[in-house]
């Protein structure tokens, strides 16, 4: 069994308590943990439907690894709010308006061409952000989280780099569909880059990095594999789609939730 | 037990080759068949059947668990639905190539279970209905395929014995992670307990037929005993899975959905009520309430991945040819 979330005996981090950072870093952890727990839910839908075996299990472990990012990201969010939230009470019991997402991970999985690209545009931005965080980040929870996240993602950024050279440069069709995957997904791209208010507070604190900070090495690294690829790069406006991370989404989003929270608001208060 | 009615091509023992009674004499004492060595064609050919058919089994045995991970119920409970999932289709894997070694591709057993050549477990055709039976699939379905799976360890042919030495390392977190889910339930709220009870109502005579038939409906058995590819009856498998899952029951709580049961202290084993076995026949025939649902889950998969498993061969030619032309 692989990517059950476990951590050791919590580090010391002087940030959770720091009563006036606290509100933008537990924004920040949510949206860490609603990136991954959305992106994780579409990803499952794929279990036992892949186009081949293979692709069933690597989609499965895919969204193994980030349903354990969620649980670590959402328990450090629920710690840093002090309210005596549990992950499992953010993940189920908020609303949409609640939620931190990126608007990119609740778009539905399309086919096989829209869930790869979707992973690959995802996965540059996360690989990046996890790598600095491991790095740099001045939480000492935040660089653990990030340290093992960081290997899964990097083996996930591998394969998918690897699915859309190879499909991008397959058929005729196989390059039409990731075309049209890349067209249709652009506009959702800008969101990463876009920092606000929440993201100046934790880059102050050395928390985590400005968003627009990782801009050129994600665009080096799409504009690599797109060229290997033989894709082409969108000329649309990339943040045309944005609000995810401020609790504004698309109308997908409800329905990813009715059916995720079912359980837990039909029978309120249960142990599963 | 994901292998169920598979048709037994032998010879009688009078009738062998004399090439054939010593491949029975080799089987006889114990030893492992390979793929390069000789094997008695209806051998080679009731092995596909088998192996195929658990292949099968494992794959479309991801559907009705798939059915609940987008809605279970905590991010834990998620994570180790996945992780089970995941499992299976990897013991597909195994499968599949543990049948390749015998000469038959896994593209052509895909074709044969999408055409209704081949079968896969009647239990599969169940529908998962509420969050317990994510409980009851664990404890009673990959309960019953452990029974049967544990034996096979020791099959004659070496890959498929290898193949279910793997297999049987990860059933047995299968079946805890299910009794875990029946457990919380049991001991839970008021409707969960109901929900859990429910779960056990309906999978207990579908996870009895997981076994086949009785053992004296039970054509093929015999030769395939004698191959080692079937180590033990399938009333014997039935009876030692009823001996172990009624105390589980008992210990949850819950009653199993038998008015007949009881404790033979002769046999030192329950006596049960058997399954209803036109249900089973039916089921088979592709009458169970998902038969269609589950194949065209498939056939659709596959369908619809045309275009990437060949965007994928596409590229892979066109990556040889430069390598050719840079040579
Ligand atoms: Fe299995
Ligand atoms: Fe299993």
């Amino acid at each position: 069994m692989t990517g059950i979330a476990e951590l050791e005996a919590p580090l010391a981090d002087p940030h959770l308590s720091d009563e006036a950072l606290r509100p933008a870093f537990f924004e920040w952890l949510c949206r860490m943990g609603d990136s991954t727990l959305i992106l994780g839910h579409r990803t499952s839908e794929w279990c036992g439907h892949g186009p081949a075996l293979e692709e069933d299990i690597a989609l499965a472990n895919t969204a193994l690894d980030l349903i354990g990012h969620t649980q670590f990201w959402l328990g450090l969010a629920a710690e840093v709010e002090g309210k005596g939230r549990s992950a499992d009470q953010l993940a189920y019991l908020r609303d949409a308006w609640h939620f931190r997402n990126l608007l990119l991970v609740e778009l539905p999985k399309g086919d096989m061409g829209q869930t790869l690209v979707r992973e690959f545009l995802f996965d540059a931005w996360h690989h990046l952000q996890l790598d600095w965080l491991a790095a740099n980040s001045s939480s000492p929870r935040v660089r653990e989280i990030a340290a093992k996240a960081l290997k899964e993602v990097s083996y996930h950024l591998e394969r998918v780099c690897d699915l859309v050279i190879r499909l991008g440069d397959g058929t005729e069709e196989s390059h039409r569909r990731l075309q049209d995957a890349l067209d249709r997904l652009w506009p959702y791209t800008g969101e990463m880059f876009t920092g606000d208010a929440v993201d100046a507070t934790v880059a102050g604190a050395g928390i985590a990095p400005d968003p627009a900070s990782l801009r050129p090495a994600w665009d080096a690294l799409v504009d690599e594999v797109l060229e290997a690829a033989t894709l082409t790069r969108p000329q649309t406006r990339p943040d045309a789609q944005k609000g995810g991370r401020q609790g504004r989404h698309t109308e997908h989003l409800g329905f990813i939730l009715a059916e995720m929270q079912f359980l837990q608001r039909a029978y309120p208060g249960a142990t599963w | 037990m994901y292998a169920q009615m598979i048709k037994s091509e032998g010879t009688k023992r009078e009738d062998m080759s004399p090439q054939e009674l010593a491949f029975q004499a080799r089987i006889d004492r114990g030893e492992k068949i390979e793929p390069k060595e000789w094997m008695p064609e209806g051998y080679r050919k009731t092995l596909i059947r088998q192996i195929g058919q658990h292949a099968h089994s494992e794959i479309v045995g991801q559907l009705p668990e798939g059915n609940w991970i987008t809605r279970a119920p905590t991010l834990e409970r998620k994570a180790i639905l996945l992780a089970k999932v995941q499992d299976e289709a990897g013991h597909g894997l195994y499968l599949y190539s543990a049948a390749e070694t015998l000469g038959v591709s896994r593209d052509e057993l895909f074709e044969k279970l999408h055409s209704g050549a081949m079968k896969y477990s009647s239990i599969f055709n169940y529908p998962t209905l509420t969050w317990a039976d994510m409980g009851a699939v664990g404890w009673l379905v990959d309960g019953a395929a452990i029974m049967n799976q544990v034996p096979l360890q020791r099959t004659s042919y070496g890959p498929y014995s290898r193949a279910m030495i793997r297999i049987c390392k990860e059933e047995s977190f299968h079946q805890r992670q299910g009794y875990s889910i029946m457990m919380t339930m049991a001991k839970g709220t008021p409707a969960q307990k109901d929900m859990a009870q429910d779960a056990l109502n309906r999978f207990w005579y579908p996870a009895l037929m997981m076994f086949g038939p009785s053992d004296k409906d039970s054509v093929h058995s015999e030769q395939s005993m004698a191959w080692k590819i079937k180590m033990n009856t399938n009333d014997e498998l039935r009876q030692k899975f009823v001996n172990e899952t009624v105390p589980q029951a008992e210990y949850l709580g819950l009653s199993v959905p038998d008015e007949t049961l009881a404790w033979n202290e002769e046999k030192q084993g329950y006596d049960f009520a058997e399954p209803d076995w036109s249900e089973f026949f039916e089921v088979i025939k592709g009458n169970g309430p998902c038969n269609r649902e589950r194949l065209e889950a498939r056939v659709t998969a596959w369908d619809e991945g045309a275009w990437f498993r060949e965007g994928l061969s596409a590229h892979a030619e066109k990556a040889a040819a430069a390598r050719m032309a840079a040579e």
